[in-house]
């Protein structure tokens, strides 16, 4: 058997598919889409929010379907309710912000429920918002996801400083003349729409996964925000191209199949750099002894 | 009667939290080049007092003014180094991109740092000694490796007041002593210097002292504050000699 043979399943299920390459380049869109708002979510601390986001547009899109308006439209305004919620809960609230924020979450999750359990195809519904439909993607979603893409680039392009300041102490953006109030909004639009923008690949449930994973493993091993971002999309691009694999071969969810990929490359980086993260205390005197 | 420039002012000024006064009736009037120490212990209310200098909490009441203009409201021109740098071990950032964002009160959104600003970046580490580990990740910095990047952040704003909480906290003894001399040179070229501090032998070398203990003992220069009755109301205990 030559070569060329041999690789074949690596790349013949595209080839043949129309639903695959678009699968994959919804996948390729919405990785780099994770990687620039996933970054700043892992660097601020914002995973429990990003995940109260992920489940809040959950109503939005069941009232869509049951109105028959496209998912994202309905998402949009669920992820705007969510980040009024999220907002007033950490400002106001004298509850611990993660209970209460955890309390809206599900709040929204029962709420999609109930309004998808009005449609008639409720079973089938509630799977497509909570697993995503990847192998359902048309070029509309596709133009859809362009979109997000550019607009999540240019918030971070315009927001990388303040964001960057405040990952590391809000009163320092502060008293470097950055609003810590408007800049903190404009990433939760950014997670956000990252969340609109992908959930209906990998569903609600999931989408997070692909937010948090990638950038985790740029964190683990990246000196700077831009090579964590790069390192992100990577991780992001393989697991999309490995998770589709695998879905085509085993016929398991490709979603599922992407997120999987992704989680498991976080761990394998993580028990790979485990040793070398612990030493690093101690690596600091040999540097100096070999620079004098 | 002359009317001199205070870079820092406040008059009958109340700090707190909210609705919560940690300190009230505070009269500060600090000149270009002054450096004061804040002594009193933990809860006394010098990190309060810092934070409603640098713009980080509203007065509740009184008037105070930082070069003459709201706290707050000049961030190129006023530095503030937090009690506690938050130094999360998921920040891929080293020691030199910390020290590098010092710049950006000055560059805003957008404008690239040029050579002028690297230079400034680079002199303020090594005024600090963080140019020793210029290129390592904060995650990998020891407490006062981590305190000494982000003093020169601090130096890298080029401010004309410099406000410290407790910037000596987790150095050694060569550390400590290249604070003093940094903050002899700021002084030297006019910058207000306000510090809070545990350490009543950095404090005899400031121009004044105040003593909180949620409320003013003392201020005025080290040796009428610093008198054994005034630190026994603000400590419990006199300073040995």
């Amino acid at each position: 058997m030559t070569s060329a043979a041999l690789l074949a399943p690596l790349w013949q299920p595209f080839a043949d598919n129309q639903f695959l390459r678009h699968a994959l380049l919804a996948s390729g869109l919405v990785a780099v889409i994770c990687a620039v708002a996933g970054t700043y979510v892992v660097l601020r601390g914002l995973s429990f929010v990003g995940d109260a986001l992920a489940h809040g547009v959950i109503p939005g899109i069941a009232i869509s379907l049951l109105l028959g308006v496209p998912g994202f439209v309905g998402a949009v305004v669920g992820a705007g309710v969510m980040m009024y919620g999220v907002t007033a809960i950490t400002s106001r609230t004298r509850l611990s912000s993660d209970t209460a924020v955890g309390l809206l979450f599900v709040g929204m999750l029962s709420l999609g429920v109930i309004v998808t359990s009005r449609s008639a195809s409720f079973v089938g519904d509630i799977t497509r918002i909570l697993f995503g439909e990847l192998l359902g993607v048309t070029t509309g979603d596709l133009v859809w996801q362009v979109s997000v893409l550019i607009v999540v680039a240019l918030i971070a392009f315009v927001g990388h400083r303040p964001f960057v300041l405040m990952s590391l102490d809000d009163g320092l953006a502060r008293t470097s003349g950055f609003s810590v109030r408007l800049f903190h909004r404009l990433m939760l639009v950014m997670v956000a729409l990252a969340i609109v923008g992908s959930f209906q690949l990998v569903g609600t449930l999931l989408v997070l996964g692909l937010v948090i994973a990638p950038a985790a493993t740029g964190a683990l091993v990246a000196r700077r925000v831009g090579s964590m971002m790069t390192v992100a999309a990577c991780c992001g691009l393989v697991s999309s191209y490995v998770g589709l694999l695998v879905s085509y071969h085993f016929d398991v969810a490709a979603g599922a199949s992407i997120v999987f990929v992704a989680v498991y490359l976080f761990v394998v980086v993580a028990v790979v750099t485990i040793p070398r993260r612990k030493l690093g205390h101690r690596e600091i005197p040999h540097q100096h002894e070999h620079r004098h | 009667m002359s009317i001199k420039r205070h870079s820092i002012e406040a008059t009958a000024l109340s700090v707190g939290y909210g609705v919560h006064t940690v300190v009230q009736d505070i009269d500060l009037h600090v000149a270009p080049g002054d450096f004061v120490a804040l002594i009193g212990t933990n809860g006394s209310g010098k990190s309060t007092l810092l934070k409603t200098l640098a713009g980080m909490l509203s007065p509740i009441s009184g008037s105070v003014s930082v070069l003459m203009a709201r706290p707050g409201d000049l961030p190129q021109r006023v530095a503030y180094l937090p009690q506690h740098p938050v130094s999360s071990h998921t920040l891929p950032l080293r020691a030199r991109d910390i020290v590098g964002m010092g710049r950006f009160a000055r560059l805003g959104l957008f404008r690239r740092p040029s050579l002028v600003d690297n230079e400034i970046v680079a002199q303020s580490m090594h005024r600090t000694g963080a140019d020793e580990f210029s290129n390592l990740p904060l995650r990998e910095l020891s407490g006062g490796q981590q305190q000494r990047t982000h003093l020169a952040q601090v130096l890298a704003r080029e401010a004309e007041v410099l406000l410290l909480d407790e910037p000596t906290a987790g150095l050694d003894m060569a550390g400590k002593a290249a604070i003093a001399a940094i903050i002899s040179e700021e002084r030297a070229k006019g910058t207000t210097v306000v510090v809070a501090t545990h350490d009543l032998h950095e404090a005899e070398t400031a121009s004044s002292v105040m003593l909180l203990a949620q409320r003013v003992v003392a201020y005025g220069p080290p040796a009428v504050a610093l008198r054994d009755d005034y630190l026994r109301e603000c400590f419990g205990f006199t300073q040995p000699h």
